[in-house]
């Protein structure tokens, strides 16, 4: 997201910037500090909401992916069932509850993302890091292999791979990582090219460290930190991939339901029951604001440079 | 500019032949058997074993590939066994509907992202450039596949004014041609907005203010000249990515293109129409990358002379 407060002023109001008052940088800087600040709070405490009510969710409120109950299918948002219980969300074509549909797809969305930023993120890196320390022929094998899958649409790359393993958690995870770890690879080569002739390296070489020690200690650390902004910007991506391959039928099975495929079931009940393609559609956007809006206001306040990656 | 010609030509034969090689590969060293995956799991023996041979796979690998390149070369996918004819033939008839959604979704987002970022970018900080970056906002984080579900209930089955899908006149393009635009519109919108906020302080812009020009004509005269040059690059290669969005707008429409039928065709198991729709996607989106460095490289001569 761009952040308005730190562009320059148009000339509508140019009188001002040409003629600051000395107090007036200062002051800028503070109230951008602080809004960076505030959205980084507020998207926090969204991601916290979600995690939480992915984690306990389901413990509260059963969701069993094979249960039916044809007595209370397509019931509106708030209906009081026969069991006992009010449905929030309305309940679904086999009168499931929506909500607790919600609570473990979330469960499942969360699960497949941060699965696939540890597999793509420790696939990239590695490969970013022997691109970017060794070089050579190796850098150039990579690099190209990135720029080949960048030049083709990944969600394609995903469909196919998607289509031939099949629909199951851990075939997500694998199809996504496929088509998310250049960027990581991409971000820790241009990082380790500006590390690896640094003083504090070429002294650490000097006292006799190994290519591993060095790797280790001295470059992959200075690399965690932009790492961490790029994975959480991915973070929203992948969850959304993950919903679109769902969608069609190709990311999580049955058992485990995630939104994306919810959102699916609903399409056959526009007509008598908006709830099930909507709520949850609208609960999918807000998380995936969450993390771009964090992704950003983290990129902003520790590395604004990553801006164009 | 020959040399940088020749150099991007090769370049995206390369990246084809990459996708040729990968979905080469992925289909064979899948774990399991090709013949099972295509024939499905209550096939016979014997079935599976006649297919094998038809298929070749009892060849060895660096054989099976060969004459693979050759099919590809010709342009030869085998048959559709559901429709029995050339599959890629099948894929081709669907194409033209695939790129009328294409351009109606690129001319959509460059109208609406080009204006909305010039007003983000007159009304800078002001109540219009906080409603255009919000929107830019939701347009990149809402799934298309939602928001064209969304528009289905909103505007065909609630006010009844569209078509919920299938393929027909003006008026069945502009839901899918919207949904698809959105993510494309966002982008444009944030380019032409910081494009244009990076030269309002820019010598010749104070100069064409001097000459007493309007505001209005300093931006679309002057100031925009700035901002086009990225906003062609990335609309050249957002139109690729619109073929690749297409699959699941399509899927939401019912719209009768090549998206469609590949996600009809992974489900009837027909690989060799999936073979066919991904390599025709992938061809178009290499040409259309080829045109635009092409492009760029005319319009920027800095380009082809850096490397």
């Amino acid at each position: 997201m761009d952040r308005p407060t730190e562009q320059v002023l148009p000339r509508n109001d140019s009188k001002a910037a040409d003629n600051p008052t000395p107090s007036d940088p200062p002051v800028a800087a503070r109230t951008r500090v602080k809004i960076g600040r505030l959205r980084i709070i507020a998207s926090l405490s969204v991601i916290a909401l979600y995690v939480v009510a992915a984690v306990i969710g389901p413990i509260l409120l059963k969701y069993d992916p094979v249960a039916t109950d044809l007595g209370s299918r397509l019931k509106p948002p708030g209906t009081l069932l026969p069991s006992g219980h009010t449905a929030i969300f309305g309940t679904d074509q086999v009168g499931q509850d929506v909500l607790a549909q919600m609570l473990q797809g979330a469960r499942v969305s969360i699960t497949v993302g941060l699965a696939t930023l540890v597999l793509a993120g420790v696939i990239g890196v590695a490969a970013g890091i022997a691109a970017g320390y060794f070089g050579g022929w190796l850098d150039t094998v990579l690099m190209r292999l990135a720029d080949v899958q960048l030049t083709f649409p990944s969600i394609l790359l995903a469909i196919f791979i998607a289509s031939i393993l099949g629909p199951s958690v851990v075939n997500v995870v694998i199809v996504l990582s496929i088509s998310n770890w250049v960027t990581f690879a991409r971000v820790t080569r241009s990082q380790v090219l500006g590390l690896k002739n640094r003083d504090f390296v070429d002294a650490t070489r000097t006292l006799g460290a190994r290519t591993w020690h060095l790797v280790t200690r001295s470059i992959l650390p200075s690399v965690i930190a932009p790492i961490l902004v790029v994975a959480t910007v991915e973070l929203g991506h992948v969850i959304l991939a993950e919903a679109s391959l769902s969608f069609l039928g190709l990311g999580t099975p049955a058992s485990t339901p995630s939104w994306g495929m919810t959102i699916a079931n609903g399409r056959d009940y526009l007509s008598n029951a908006w709830w099930i393609s909507t709520i949850p559609g609208i609960g999918l956007a807000i998380l995936v604001i969450g993390f771009g809006v964090l992704g950003d206001a983290l990129r902003d306040r520790f590395d604004p440079r990553l801006r164009s990656m | 500019m020959t040399a940088y010609l020749f150099r991007r030509t090769l370049f995206a034969v390369f990246v084809l032949w990459g996708a040729v090689t990968v979905v080469f590969l992925v289909l064979r060293l899948v774990p399991g058997d090709p013949a099972q995956l295509i024939l499905g799991s209550d096939a016979t023996q014997d079935e599976i074993a006649r297919l094998r041979e038809q298929m070749g796979l009892n060849r060895p690998l660096v054989v099976q590939y060969g004459i693979y390149l050759g099919d590809v070369v010709r342009f030869d996918f085998g048959d559709s066994y559901r429709y029995h004819s050339d599959a890629m033939g099948l894929v081709m008839g669907r194409f033209p509907l695939t790129l009328q959604l294409a351009v109606v979704a690129m001319v959509i987002g460059l109208v609406l992202g080009i204006s909305l970022g010039v007003v983000g970018a007159l009304r800078v900080n002001r109540l219009a450039d906080r409603v255009v970056s919000v929107f830019a906002l939701l347009s990149q984080s809402m799934p298309s596949f939602w928001i064209g579900i969304m528009f289905i209930l909103v505007f065909a089955r609630q006010l009844h004014w569209l078509a919920s899908g299938g393929h027909g006149g003006f008026d069945r393009l502009v839901l899918p041609g919207i949904t698809l635009a959105l993510p494309l519109i966002a982008i444009l919108i944030r380019l032409t907005r910081s494009g244009l906020l990076d030269v309002v302080h820019e010598n010749y812009i104070q100069t064409a203010r001097a000459k007493g020009l309007s505001e209005r004509l300093v931006i679309f005269l002057h100031a925009i000249r700035n901002a086009l040059i990225p906003i062609v690059t990335v609309a050249g290669l957002e139109f690729g990515k619109l073929l690749g969005g297409a699959v699941i707008v399509e899927t939401v429409f019912s719209w009768p293109g090549v998206g469609r039928l590949l996600i009809d065709s992974i489900s009837a198991r027909d690989y060799n129409v999936v073979q066919a729709a991904i390599l025709l996607i992938a061809c178009g989106f290499v040409l259309i990358n080829l045109v635009v460095d092409v492009l760029y490289g005319y319009l920027d001569p800095r380009i082809r002379l850096g490397r």
